[in-house]
């Protein structure tokens, strides 16, 4: 196990380096868009060479990638065109508020979906699987703007029950101060989230079911309860936890439209904002923090599937 | 493909005669039915799978025959009969350009569909393939192959659809193209995973003893016995394509006009939302989470009816 740990990491290094080789060049892909999109469409010629000269714009594509490497080494991710403020602040500031948001609606989501899941494949087209899977479906089949201002539109414009805007405190406290404003982008994100986790557990649960090792569990006496818990929940996670790794970068791309339409200033607005005003700086920051989240989830994703499936340890060990 | 395998043909376990069925022994309590049968009949019993196709054939119909039967402009803006309500003459009123609403869902419709379509036919060709090589061959190849899915995962689709934006004009076959390059990543992590469990099976282990090559193993025993979560992969594509090209919309990032799709129709429509023009949210809304609930229904009956043990259940 030791040994495969070791192995898994030096891979994740190698990811981390593709990422930063990969988004590097893609981000540079468009020479010349970051100063204009900076000093306005009416920026002199000599206003923009000085700008690219002042940020290293002007050098060699290999060149600036070493020096932004060692400024990473360092800890240095620069400080952001628009924004005049050090990248590394600007996501110490946003992060947490990610962080919360999405760990709150995984969270619920996880443990709505998981028993319906359990419930839906062994009540199998009866009634209330019918009426789980519409629900389900149509949840899942909203674009989550839609379905955001839909909330906005009943709970706000309509009966007055909850404010249309996140909280806009600047600390995870002062958030978790205001309840009542979390509500919605909570809801939001763990509905939509819900309908996709239900229909995956549903579907690998029933797989599950018909498993030989069921039938067994079940000739040995053991009660439905224990056959639900020990058996079917814990062979049918497996691909849940791939989705679930899967989401990780989800922090900063999944929140985007949550951010936008109820104004939560977190890592979805901050990135959504620096790519449409090619701020580089934060652009590159923000994809390594995801990239490493990514790798992270991965690897969680691969040690969980071998503690779950002792046959895959073999395989890999 | 059995050609490849000489002298096997007494020995072999009467496996699958179509592609779809397990190879293992077919359910004995069912008679002699063929898998492919089997499988046929378990889908049309299913109300839901019927449900779906008679929606995706009412909607293909709609966008497909409607327009010629009902010929509106789509080209020319007229603000002079914008956003009208809903009369004789125009049955779900006109959008914020002059535009017939009614004609305008049957022109989105189709290009939603073609981007659902293709890019979940490319996702999943390349992502099953991808995915069921890199789990069954195992050691350096899968290790590397892996990384790559990785490297690209860890890249948010939306730095890469907004640079690549900036580059090129958006058109619907660059925005297929680019979905599909950020999708068949899952689809190869799904496979692989499924591969890795299915390849300890005894049925793998057999085919492998009778002298099966890796590439017949992985088609006819790997592939098919995935294909549950192919398919449901595959259908879930489809709606995704759809509400992605919605959010990128939303975003201002989606097709420019003239061009026409549901999601495009309905993020503009949600200007309104609040100003009672109800005709310019909710049609486009309806047409598209149908449509998109009816590609679930049906990939959820397939992979139901697929695991044939499940009819013994």
């Amino acid at each position: 196990m030791t040994h495969y740990l070791v192995r898994r990491v030096g891979q994740a290094i190698v990811v981390v380096i593709g990422i930063m080789v990969l988004t590097f060049i893609m981000i540079h892909l468009e020479p010349g868009n970051a100063a204009q999109a900076t000093l306005g469409v009416k920026a002199t010629a000599s206003r923009i060479a000085i700008f690219n000269s002042t940020n290293g714009l002007n050098q060699p594509l290999a060149e600036q990638f070493v020096t932004y490497v060692d400024q990473v080494m360092r800890g240095n991710f620069g400080t952001s065109y628009s924004l005049h403020q050090p990248v590394s602040t600007l996501i110490a500031q946003r992060l947490p508020r990610d962080a919360l948001l999405l760990g709150l609606s995984t969270t619920l989501s996880l443990v709505v979906a998981l028993p319906l899941g359990i419930y839906q494949a062994v009540r199998r087209n009866g009634v209330g699987d019918n009426v789980f899977t519409v629900a389900a479906f149509i949840l899942y089949a909203m674009p989550d703007f839609f379905f955001a201002l839909l909330l906005i539109a009943v709970f706000c414009v309509q009966f007055h029950l909850l404010p249309p805007e996140a909280p806009q405190a600047t600390t995870v406290g002062g958030i978790l101060a205001d309840p009542r404003a979390l509500v919605l982008p909570v809801v939001t994100l763990t509905l939509v989230s819900v309908a996709g986790y239900s229909r995956y557990m549903r579907s690998s649960a029933i797989d599950a079911l018909a498993q030989e090792y069921i039938l067994v569990a079940r000739s040995k006496g053991l009660s439905e309860r224990l056959v639900l818990l020990r058996h079917v929940l814990r062979n049918s996670l497996l691909p849940i936890i791939t989705i679930l790794g899967l989401s990780a970068p989800g922090i900063v791309a999944g929140a985007v439209i949550a951010e936008e339409v109820f104004n939560y200033p977190g890592m979805g607005l901050l990135f959504f904002q620096a790519a449409t005003s090619h701020d580089y700086p934060i652009l590159l920051a923000s994809t390594l923090v995801v990239g490493v989240a990514t790798v992270l989830g991965s690897l969680a994703t691969d040690i969980a599937y071998s503690l779950l499936d002792p046959r895959i340890r073999y395989v890999s060990a | 493909m059995s050609a490849r395998e000489p002298g096997l043909g007494a020995a072999q376990i009467p496996a699958s005669d179509g592609p779809a069925g397990p190879p293992e022994p077919v359910a004995r309590g069912a008679g002699q039915r063929s898998p492919g049968r089997l499988v046929l009949s378990a889908f049309v019993k299913n109300r839901r799978a019927l449900a779906g196709l008679g929606l995706v054939a009412v909607i293909l119909l709609f966008c497909v025959l409607g327009p010629l039967f009902y010929q509106t402009n789509q080209v020319t803006v007229r603000l002079d009969l914008a956003e009208l309500p809903p009369s004789g003459q125009h049955p779900l009123g006109t959008d914020a350009s002059g535009y017939d609403v009614l004609g305008r869902l049957m022109e989105g419709g189709r290009s939603s569909l073609e981007l659902g379509f293709a890019v979940a036919v490319v996702t999943t060709v390349i992502g099953t393939l991808y995915g069921a090589v890199s789990g069954f061959v195992g050691g350096i190849i899968d290790a590397v192959m892996m990384r790559v899915i990785d490297t690209f995962l860890a890249i948010p689709g939306l730095v890469l659809l907004l640079i690549l934006v900036n580059l090129f004009t958006p058109n619907l076959w660059l925005i297929i193209i680019l979905l599909s390059l950020l999708s068949w990543l899952g689809v190869a992590r799904l496979v692989r995973g499924e591969v890795l469990t299915l390849r300890t099976r005894d049925f793998v282990h057999a085919a492998r003893m009778m002298g099966g090559t890796r590439w017949r193993i992985v088609m006819r025993h790997l592939v098919p016995n995935a294909i549950g979560v192919i398919i449901v992969n595959a259908t879930f594509t489809i709606a995704d394509a759809i509400l992605t090209l919605s959010t990128l919309s939303f975003l201002g990032l989606g097709l420019p006009p003239p061009h026409a799709d549901w999601g495009t129709m309905l993020s503009g429509g949600l200007n309104y939302l609040f100003d009672g023009y109800w005709w310019l949210v909710y049609p486009p809304a309806i047409v598209l989470v149908a449509t998109v609930v009816a590609f679930n229904l049906i990939g959820d009956a397939i992979h139901d009816s697929l695991n044939v043990r499940l009819q013994r259940l």
